[in-house]
């Protein structure tokens, strides 16, 4: 778990003049499940086509397992990739395309029929030998690509958002089939999504990325709970982003009310962004708060009801709460000091191109 | 009833110049002179003159279709790697000369093989002994790939350029080499295209008189040549006929391939 797999040390990549990823460095522990997230553009997937062998970086060193893989062309690089769109082979049955890796390796045949059969297996789809890919469904053809790119007994497995196509409920399914899958063989993955919810779901580790910088590195729980930056925190989930000025250490005054929070270390009146998650806001009672504002929307959202409380200041706070509160309501923020996260405002330009903006 | 009447000038247009023909084909071919029927027509091909005739036009065709095949196939790889606009202009270039007549083309072959023509023109002024271009296979045949190169090369490159460039990563992913990636992966896929071109190459190959007439003299008779001569000089149309059925039956198996193996229409350069 501690050793290093894959380490990226001071990549960099343009594409005709615009630069996709400045002098990125990123390190990949053994058996470890790494997600890559960002919006479309942030070089999350270049990223993964450089350890993948499919795009060569401008500059920097690509290490798998203390080797310089820089310049090995995919064919002969120990790992292996899902593709977005499945790049299952039409003209071969199922069975063949599982046993291309094996047969390209000149794999005897007995071995390459025992690997068809537990690599289907393991993909919950038995007796699919013979069957053609036209005639899988789009969950089945993922499948399929995976245990494709597994009988090769790959260290590293690299996966382009392989849910992106399917709907919303077999992507569930297919994100607990994948940790399952990922503990069953002990294989370190490389995964990269949009989606905030699925990095949330299966990863060890999320690397937050905009354009080709990474933002922040962490646990799910860290990045959730602890943005560094506000465009981390806007991006994961949703946020009440608010200007702050920390009065001292352990005390911030957002709109002219005083809070206590857990953060120190930022000097003294010094300008910072709050971020607050909605679901931390307790709405109470007027004058048992801290802030006083007023309901001006209201959304059931099934599990929770969605609101909106605007504060004389003009800003609106997203809440969500199990509590109804009518629009119009008369009520006060109260936010616990753990819950509020402060972060450091972006000193200069260059600080926000690093992506403090989207 | 209207979608009927709407297809009405098309359902014309097959029975007057298509079907009516064809019918009229069959009964020349069927039927002497006098109008009795016989097979005599027909089978006149295994006469050692017509049969020799068929076999030549068979091999030259074949020839010309492998060149054709052997040079297109490089060239939509390569138009395939190239960038959109890159390839768009390149495909242009090769149609270009598809917008000249095909006479015009072919004519002006015979005037740079000719005994006397440009290329022994340059051949004398270096000092080299004139060459014996004219009125042989091989300016039939290059004048058959000139000609019809272009057919070869869109249909496989129509079908190589919807290859999914993952898919090729696929192959290269799993550990295949630059030859295993082309040899189970490209070839294999791109067989609608390559069997759709072999037939928009062979089949005009093989009932061409033009080409043959211009490059090749009347020293080299192809089946396209002696059926055209039936028509034309002999006035023997139940003759001419019965041999068109013949090379009919080839034009069939070669359709009969591309239903099988391009089910799709993947492959149809147009």
């Amino acid at each position: 778990m501690n050793r290093s797999l894959i380490d990226l040390e001071h990549i960099t990549k343009s594409f005709d003049g615009t630069m996709v990823l400045d002098d990125l460095s990123l390190t990949v522990k053994e058996n470890s499940f790494v997600t890559l997230l960002g919006p479309s553009g942030c070089g999350k997937t270049t990223t993964l086509r450089i350890i993948g062998g499919f795009e060569s970086p401008d500059t920097g060193r690509v290490i798998f397992d203390g080797q310089d893989i820089t310049q090995l062309p995919p064919n002969k690089r120990p790992l292996n990739t899902v593709f977005q769109k499945y790049a299952l082979f039409t003209h071969m049955t199922i069975a063949e395309n599982i046993a291309f890796g094996l047969k390209v390796k000149n794999k005897p045949k007995s071995y390459i029929d025992d690997k068809i059969k537990y690599a289907l297996k393991l993909v919950n789809l038995d007796g699919y030998e013979d069957r053609s890919v036209d005639s899988l469904s789009g969950g089945q053809q993922q499948r399929i690509a995976i245990a494709r790119a597994i009988v090769n007994e790959p260290r590293l497995l690299l996966l382009d958002e392989p849910l992106g196509a399917l709907d919303l409920k077999l992507r569930q399914d297919m994100q607990y089939e994948l940790i399952r899958l990922k503990n069953e063989l002990g294989i370190t993955f490389i995964y990269v999504t949009h989606d905030q919810e699925e990095a949330l779901t299966m990863s060890d580790t999320i690397v937050v990325m905009n354009q080709g910088y990474i933002q922040q590195m962490g646990s799910p729980e860290s990045i959730y709970n602890e943005p560094e930056n506000a465009f981390v925190a806007d991006f994961i989930g949703d946020s009440n982003i608010v200007p702050g000025i920390m009065l001292q250490d352990e005390l911030v005054e957002i709109f002219g009310a005083k809070f206590i929070c857990v953060d120190k270390g930022f000097g003294t009146n010094k300008p910072v962004d709050v971020v607050i998650r909605p679901e931390d806001i307790d709405l109470v009672e007027p004058g048992a708060g801290t802030l006083s504002g007023v309901v001006t929307h209201l959304i059931f959202k099934g599990v929770h009801y969605e609101m909106e409380v605007t504060t004389p200041d003009g800003f609106e706070w997203l809440v969500h709460s199990t509590d109804l509160f009518p629009v119009g309501r008369k009520v006060d923020i109260h936010v616990d000091p753990f819950d509020i996260q402060i972060m450091n405002k972006p000193a200069s330009e260059d600080e926000e191109a690093i992506g403090v903006n989207e | 009833m209207s979608k009927k009447l709407l297809s009405g000038p098309y359902i014309l247009w097959m029975i007057g110049f298509t079907l009516i023909p064809l019918g009229l084909i069959f009964y020349y071919g069927m039927t002497d002179k006098t109008g009795a029927f016989t097979l005599a027509n027909v089978l006149s091909i295994a006469t050692a003159e017509h049969a020799k005739a068929l076999w030549l036009s068979l091999g030259i065709s074949f020839l010309a279709t492998c060149l054709c095949l052997l040079l297109a196939y490089p060239l939509a790889m390569i138009l395939r790697a190239k960038g959109v606009g890159a390839s768009g202009f390149i495909v242009f270039i090769f149609i270009l000369p598809m917008w000249m007549n095909f006479l015009l083309r072919t004519l002006a072959w015979q005037t740079l093989l000719e005994r006397s023509g440009v290329i022994n023109g340059i051949l004398s002024a270096l000092h080299l002994p004139p060459q014996n271009l004219i009125n042989t296979p091989g300016a039939i045949i290059l004048g058959m790939v000139y000609n019809f190169l272009p057919f070869m090369v869109l249909p496989i490159y129509n079908v190589l350029a919807k290859i999914d460039d993952n898919t090729i990563n696929a192959a290269k992913d799993l550990g295949a080499n630059a030859f295993q990636t082309f040899w189970h992966i490209l070839l294999p896929l791109s067989v609608p295209g390559i069997v759709s071109g072999i037939n928009m190459v062979f089949v005009p190959a093989l009932t061409t008189f033009v080409i043959s007439n211009l490059l090749g003299g009347s020293k080299i008779l192809l089946i396209g040549n002696v059926i055209e001569q039936e028509f034309t000089k002999g006035s023997n149309w139940n003759l001419g006929s019965g041999l068109s059925l013949v090379l009919m039956v080839f034009i069939l198996i070669s359709m009969a391939l591309i239903t099988k193996y391009d089910k799709n229409g993947e492959g149809n350069a147009f």
